[in-house]
């Protein structure tokens, strides 16, 4: 049976308490808990980062609603840290950064199979080649520089193989804007799904452009740059399939709804009890948050909020390996490449995006290099059997 | 015995656990080829090239103001780099302060869990403070040449990014008395040779007075890490039930 948002009151915010010790929670097994599991984490943390940082926005923008919102974003901070905590000090940046990619690449491909509007649907696809081959330049340089396996990350649920090169995805800027949906028009669960991504690939972006710097070695810190750039040109794409006109507290309640949405959907699909605990208690909290945001978006705007969005939450996002999706898409789709708002093939491209792209290749390609004549095997490279 | 190395069907890390799936990701990946030609000598070019264009991680600082026998004892050190010896001696020092925490969470660790009687928390507390004194001593060895024992080391600072993983291991929360200890004796081995160079670079430039109170330290280092390494070996073997 599917939750309703406006029914169902979840914890009101004055009873959404945290202390220290609650927050900093013992983190997940690198080695034991399913990498569904980490993927869930990574994805709520950048949900999480995502409602802070566009609450902040808003609050510069509306000043009557500061204080709302500075309540909410308090409790919203906390359970960010409470899950972002949850990954484990073993995980060295990079590894961390394999589970980034899976989460790009197996949320985006059911996003992909599930979003009705088939433009949107093309998006998502486009953007999943990219992340597709970011995962493979990664493993590369995992093995190359730290002697380590992706696949003791990714746990045989994503393949390890080129995508759309790397070094072929820097665009003129003009190529990553799109089309955005209607906010009159648009299905429930394509607003959910663009808030969703958008997300996602705003934290990567941000991880990226975090980490890259810790990493000692030149081609690790090029590769970094080079990758967040790509993921800068993703959150152009994402953040461009929203709606434009809709209203800050429109805005914001379907912020909340996608958090209550992927804590539902997590909840409903995580193995590690302990975890599914923290998902349970975030959706009470969220679905809180929302009925207070609802309250506020009637006394605001006279209007009935599920003219936002639909009482009922659709059915939730499914967290499992999408190979043979994938691999079609790979197999299909490959050469495509964005002009303007369209996607395009390979020989069509616009002289923006190739004069952009060969002026930033010109000192050579951090992710060509790192992958020179790679191909992922068990146990990393050193370990293939020589036939 | 507190939280033993455990087999069980959990680790879900290795192609094994899930043949199927890891057959499917072998056989694409033997498929595919890669999608730039070359090899890992290409990474080596580009890191070549910075190599050759990096300056160095930072330098050491100039002795402070000069008096009398500091004076004389960088004058009788004229013609050789005394910087080398400020260096190593910031280096050590910034290893002897960090041993010391190093020690303090591996004496919580073994409290927390009640770790095994053959290990003595008196003789990890005496470590911990021998390690502060070894501390001590290369601050006033510092002092003695006019060197500022505050000032950061390029020794100090790459010593400290090597023995990183060390630091994150012992303070984990989830890592036994066992790994903890295996990781002290990773800086246990390497602050006994570093100790022993210092002697031999001191006693090579002449300054008996550091040599004899340098070898003090090393006589106590020799114990730490013959204890470390024998308290590793049994319980590692304790474990294993051999």
């Amino acid at each position: 049976m599917g939750v309703k948002l406006f029914d169902s009151k979840g914890t009101p915010l004055d009873k959404q308490r945290f202390t220290w010790k609650d927050m900093v929670q013992q983190p997940i097994s690198k080695l034991d808990d399913d990498a569904f599991t980490r993927v869930r984490i990574i994805l709520m943390n950048g949900l999480e980062v995502e409602a802070i940082r566009f609450q902040h926005l808003c609050a510069r923008m509306n000043k009557e609603l500061q204080v709302p919102l500075a309540k909410v974003r308090r409790v919203e901070q906390h359970q960010q840290t409470t899950i972002n905590w949850l990954i484990s000090s073993d995980h060295s940046p990079l590894e961390t950064t394999i589970g980034y990619e899976q989460v790009a690449i197996e949320v985006t491909a059911a996003v992909a199979q599930n979003e009705p509007d088939p433009y949107l649907a093309q998006v998502y696809r486009f953007g999943l080649l990219e992340d597709f081959d970011h995962l493979y330049r990664y493993a590369a340089l995992l093995d190359r520089l730290e002697g380590k396996d992706a696949n003791n990350i990714l746990q045989s649920h994503t393949d390890i193989l080129p995508g759309r090169p790397t070094v072929d995805e820097h665009r003129a800027p003009e190529d990553d804007v799109r089309d955005h949906y209607d906010r009159a028009k648009a299905s429930a669960i394509t607003k959910l799904h663009a808030t969703t991504i958008m997300a996602a690939e705003y934290q990567t972006h941000d991880f990226y452009a975090n980490v890259g710097p810790m990493y000692a070695d030149p081609l690790a810190r090029q590769l970094y740059a080079e990758i967040a750039s790509i993921e800068e040109q993703h959150v152009t794409q994402y953040e461009s399939i929203i709606d434009p006109y809709e209203t800050w507290l429109e805005k914001w309640l379907l912020h909340e709804a996608t958090e209550a949405y992927n804590y539902y959907s997590c909840m409903e699909q995580e193995t590690n009890p302990r975890i599914k605990a923290i998902w349970e208690r975030f959706l009470d909290y969220e679905l809180g948050q929302l009925n207070y945001v609802a309250e506020l978006f009637k006394k605001y705007e006279k209007r009935d909020p599920t003219e936002v969005i639909s009482d009922t939450l659709p059915e939730p996002i499914p967290f499992k390996s999408n190979r043979e999706f994938v691999r079609e898409v790979l197999s299909q789709e490959v050469n495509l490449r964005a002009l303007g708002t369209q996607f395009v093939d390979h020989t069509q491209e616009g002289q923006a995006s190739l004069g952009q792209r060969q002026q930033l290749n010109s000192e050579g390609s951090p992710s060509q290099t790192a992958a020179a004549g790679y191909q992922w095997s068990p146990g990393t490279e050193l370990n293939r059997k020589i036939a | 015995m507190e939280r033993s190395v455990k087999m069980t069907t959990k680790n879900k890390t290795g192609i094994a656990m899930s043949p199927m799936d890891s057959q499917a990701i072998i056989d694409a990946a033997q498929k595919m080829p890669p999608s730039s030609a070359g090899d890992k000598a290409m990474f080596t070019s580009v890191e070549s090239a910075y190599i050759k264009e990096s300056s160095p991680v930072g330098s050491v600082p100039p002795p402070g103001t000069l008096k009398g026998a500091a004076q004389a004892l960088l004058d009788k050190l004229s013609g050789e780099n005394p910087e080398v010896l400020i260096d190593k001696l910031g280096e050590r020092l910034a290893f002897e302060r960090t041993g010391a925490r190093l020690y303090e969470y591996l004496i919580t660790k073994c409290q927390a869990v009640q770790a095994d009687s053959q290990l003595s928390i008196d003789t990890l507390r005496r470590f911990r403070d021998e390690e502060e004194r070894h501390f001590k001593i290369v601050a006033r060895a510092l002092e003695s040449l006019g060197a500022d024992p505050t000032a950061q080391t390029p020794g100090a600072d790459v010593s400290a990014v090597a023995s990183m993983g060390v630091l994150q291991v012992i303070s984990d929360p989830r890592t036994s008395v066992a790994q903890s200890m295996e990781a002290i004796l990773t800086a246990e081995l390497v602050d006994h040779a570093g100790w022993e160079l210092l002697i031999q670079l001191a006693d090579k430039m002449g300054l008996d007075e550091m040599v004899i109170d340098f070898r003090t330290a090393l006589a106590e280092e020799d114990n730490h890490l013959r204890q470390i390494r024998e308290w590793n070996e049994q319980l590692t073997l304790k474990q294993a039930g051999v």
